[in-house]
C-alpha cells in the first residue's frame, strides 16, 4: 500500500508541476521555481514560530504569502530596469538567506530541521495520513497535492485561451484587451501554490525539477501548446513511476530518482525527437549535403 | 567593545576576514561579466551541480579531503556548463529552462549518489552535506589561504583580460568578427564563474554563493553606466559585504556567516535602489516631481497667455 501512495504523490506532484510549468518554459521563468521554493523559507520560519507547530495550515498560508511577495519584489524589479535572471537572483537568495538567519536565531532548540523543510522526504508521505472523524482518508500530502493539481486544472482550463496568447505574445494580449497583469500573477500564483503544496511533503529539489524537466522535454517533441501539456504530464508521470522502482531497486533517495529519470528522458529527446533531435538534424542535414552534390 | 577589539587581533579571525573579503570582491568582479551576460543565475546551477562531483570524489578516494572536493565540485561544474551550453546551442531550450534542467538534474543524481553512500554504511560519511552547506567559522587556516590565493588568481585574471570581456559581453558578434576565439572565451568566463563557486562554497554554502555572484553586481549597476566602474563597485560592494557578514557572524553570536553576509549585501542593494542617482527611486521620485512642476508651471503661463490674448 505505500508503494501505491508514494508512486501517487510523486504523479500527482509530476502533474501538479508540469502543467504550470509549460507556461514557465514558454515564458522563459523557468528558474522561478526554483526561487520560489527557496524563498518561502522565512514565511515557513514565522508561521512556524506564530503558530508553534510543523504541520499547519498557518505554514502552508505563510509560505504562499512570501511566495507571492517574492513573485511581486522580482517583477518590480524587473520593471525598473533589472534583468529577471538578476532580480530573480537577488530576491530569492536575499529571503532564504533571511529564513537561514531565522531559522538560526530562534529555533535552536526547536524540531525545525532546514533539512526537513527543504528536503522533505517523499518516503515518509504515507505515514502522514489525514483523518477525518476517525477515518483515516489517505496521506496528507495526497490531498494537498491533489487540491493544487485541481486548482491549476480548473483555472488553466477556464482561462486557456488568455495564458496562451500571453505566453505566446504578451502586446497583442494586451491589444485585445487581456489583463496581462492579472494572468501573470494568477499563473504565478498557481506556481506558488503548486510549489508550496508538493515541497513539504516531497522535497523542492523534486518540484523544481518537474516544473522544468518535462514541460521542455515535450517542448523539443511538439509544436502545439495543448499536447506540450499532455506529453509533459505523460512524461511527468512516467518519470516518477520509474523514478520509484529504480530508487527501490538502488537502495537510494526516491526524489533524486524519479528527477535522473526525468532528466534522462529529457536526454533521449534532446538527442533523438523527431522535429528537434541533434542527431536527426545531422543526418538529415547530411542527406541534403549528399543530394546536393548528386544533383551538381 | 573589548570583544570586538578582541576579534580584530585574533590572527585567526583576520585570515577569516581576509579571505571572506577577496571571496566577496572575486565574485563581485566576475558577477559583473556573468549579470552582462545575463548570466546570473548560473552560479546557482553551477553551484547545485556540484554536489555529484562531491559524492563521486568521496566514492572514488574513500576519504574527506577537501582537495579532492574541490577537484570533483570543479569538473562537475565545468560538465554543467558544458551541458548547459550544448543544450542551448543545439535546441529551442533556452538559457533559462537549461539551467534549471542541468541544476535539478545534477542535483537529483548528486542526491541520488549521497543516499547510496549513506546507506552504504561508509561511517566516514557524516559531515558531506555540511560541505554543502558551509560554515566559514569552521574553516581551517589552511583552507583560507587557498581561498585568497584562488581570489587573487581570480580577479587578476579578469583585470588582464578586462578589454576582451567587455566586448564579448556587450557584441560577442563583433568580437567574433575582429577573430576573438569567442567560444573559448564563453567557457573561459564560465570556468572562471566555476572556481568562484566551488571556492566559495565552503565558506557560504551552496544556496547562497549564488548571491555573491548576482547581487554586488546588480547594486553597482544602480550607480554607473560605464562597465569600469561597475567591476570596481562590485568588487567593493562584495568585499564589504564579506568583511561586514563575517564580522557579524565572528563577534560571538553564533549566526551563520553566509547567510549574514548575503543580508549585508542585499542591504547595499536596498540602499543602491533607494539612494542611486538617476536610476535610485528616490531620484526618480524628484524627477518626476520637478517635471510636474515644470508643466503645471508651463500650462498655467499658456493658458495665461491665451487669455491675455483672448482679452
Amino acid at each position: 500500500m505505500s508503494t501505491f501512495w508514494i508512486v501517487l504523490t510523486g504523479a500527482l506532484v509530476a502533474s501538479a508541476c508540469s502543467i504550470v510549468g509549460c507556461f514557465l518554459v514558454l515564458r522563459k521563468m523557468a528558474m522561478i521555481g526554483d526561487a520560489i521554493s527557496h524563498a518561502v523559507l522565512p514565511g515557513i520560519v514565522i508561521a512556524f514560530l506564530i503558530g508553534g507547530s510543523r504541520d499547519s495550515l498557518l505554514m502552508l498560508l505563510g509560505a504562499a504569502a512570501i511566495g507571492l511577495l517574492a513573485v511581486f519584489l522580482i517583477q518590480w524589479f524587473h520593471q525598473s530596469g533589472v534583468p529577471s535572471d538578476a532580480s530573480i537572483g537577488v530576491v530569492f537568495t536575499a529571503l532564504f538567506a533571511a529564513g537561514v538567519v531565522l531559522v538560526s536565531m530562534y529555533t535552536r532548540d526547536i524540531d525545525l530541521d532546514l533539512d526537513c523543510v527543504l528536503y522533505g522526504e517523499i518516503a515518509y508521505v504515507p505515514w502522514n495520513t489525514l483523518q477525518i472523524a476517525g477515518v483515516d482518508i489517505g496521506p496528507k500530502a495526497v490531498w494537498g497535492v491533489g487540491l493544487a493539481l485541481l486548482l491549476s486544472v480548473v483555472l488553466i482550463a477556464a482561462f486557456y485561451k488568455q495564458f496562451k496568447i500571453c505566453s505566446f505574445d504578451p502586446a497583442m494580449a494586451a491589444a485585445v484587451g487581456i489583463p496581462v497583469a492579472l494572468f501573470h500573477y494568477l499563473l504565478m500564483g498557481l506556481v506558488s501554490v503548486s510549489t508550496v503544496a508538493s515541497f513539504e511533503s516531497v522535497g523542492a529539489i523534486l518540484v523544481v525539477g518537474m516544473l522544468v524537466v518535462p514541460p521542455a522535454t515535450a517542448y523539443l517533441l511538439t509544436e502545439k501548446l495543448g499536447r506540450m501539456i499532455v506529453y509533459s504530464v505523460l512524461i511527468g508521470c512516467a518519470s516518477s513511476v520509474i523514478g520509484y522502482f529504480a530508487a527501490s531497486m538502488l537502495d537510494a533517495s526516491i526524489a533524486g530518482s524519479m528527477i535522473s529519470i526525468a532528466g534522462g528522458i529529457f536526454l533521449i529527446a534532446l538527442l533523438f525527437s523527431p522535429s528537434h533531435g541533434v542527431v536527426l538534424r545531422k543526418i538529415k542535414q547530411k542527406q541534403m549535403v549528399r543530394q546536393a552534390s548528386i544533383a551538381e | 567593545m573589548s570583544t570586538a577589539l578582541y576579534i580584530w587581533l585574533d590572527p585567526n579571525v583576520q585570515w577569516i576576514l581576509f579571505g571572506s573579503m577577496l571571496l566577496g570582491l572575486s565574485s563581485g568582479v566576475i558577477g559583473s561579466f556573468a549579470y552582462l551576460r545575463k548570466q546570473s543565475l548560473m552560479g546557482d546551477a553551477l553551484s547545485h551541480a556540484a554536489l555529484p562531483g562531491v559524492c563521486i570524489a568521496f566514492m572514488l578516494s574513500g576519504s574527506k579531503s577537501i582537495g579532492l572536493f574541490l577537484l570533483g565540485a570543479a569538473v562537475a561544474g565545468v560538465i554543467a556548463t558544458f551541458g548547459i551550453g550544448f543544450i542551448t546551442r543545439n535546441s529551442r531550450v533556452k538559457q533559462d529552462a537549461a539551467l534549471a534542467i542541468v541544476l535539478t538534474v545534477f542535483f537529483g543524481i548528486g542526491i541520488v549518489l549521497l543516499t547510496r553512500i549513506q546507506h552504504s554504511g561508509n561511517g566516514n560519511q557524516s559531515g558531506l552535506d555540511k560541505f554543502l552547506f558551509g560554515q566559514a567559522a569552521s574553516m581551517m587556516l589552511s583552507d583560507v589561504m587557498i581561498m585568497a590565493a584562488i581570489s587573487l588568481v581570480l580577479v587578476t585574471v579578469c583585470s588582464l583580460l578586462f578589454k576582451e570581456f567587455k566586448l564579448l559581453s556587450f557584441d560577442p558578434g563583433f568580437a567574433r568578427g575582429i577573430g576573438y576565439p569567442v567560444a573559448f572565451m564563453d567557457q573561459l568566463i564560465m570556468f572562471l564563474i566555476v572556481v568562484a563557486v566551488v571556492v566559495g562554497i565552503q565558506a557560504v554554502g551552496v544556496v547562497l554563493m549564488s548571491a555573491l555572484l548576482i547581487t554586488p553586481a546588480v547594486s553597482a549597476r544602480y550607480w554607473t553606466e560605464k562597465l569600469g566602474m561597475m567591476v570596481v563597485l562590485a568588487g567593493l560592494f562584495g568585499a564589504l559585504s564579506g568583511l561586514i557578514g563575517t564580522f557579524i557572524s565572528a563577534s560571538g553570536n553564533n549566526l551563520p556567516t553566509g547567510p549574514l553576509t548575503v543580508l549585508v549585501a542585499t542591504a547595499v542593494f536596498a540602499l543602491s535602489v533607494a539612494a542611486a542617482p538617476r536610476r535610485g527611486v528616490i531620484s526618480k521620485l524628484l524627477l518626476r516631481a520637478s517635471v510636474r512642476t515644470q508643466v503645471r508651471r508651463e500650462q498655467a503661463e499658456v493658458s495665461g497667455e491665451r487669455r491675455n490674448r483672448a482679452v
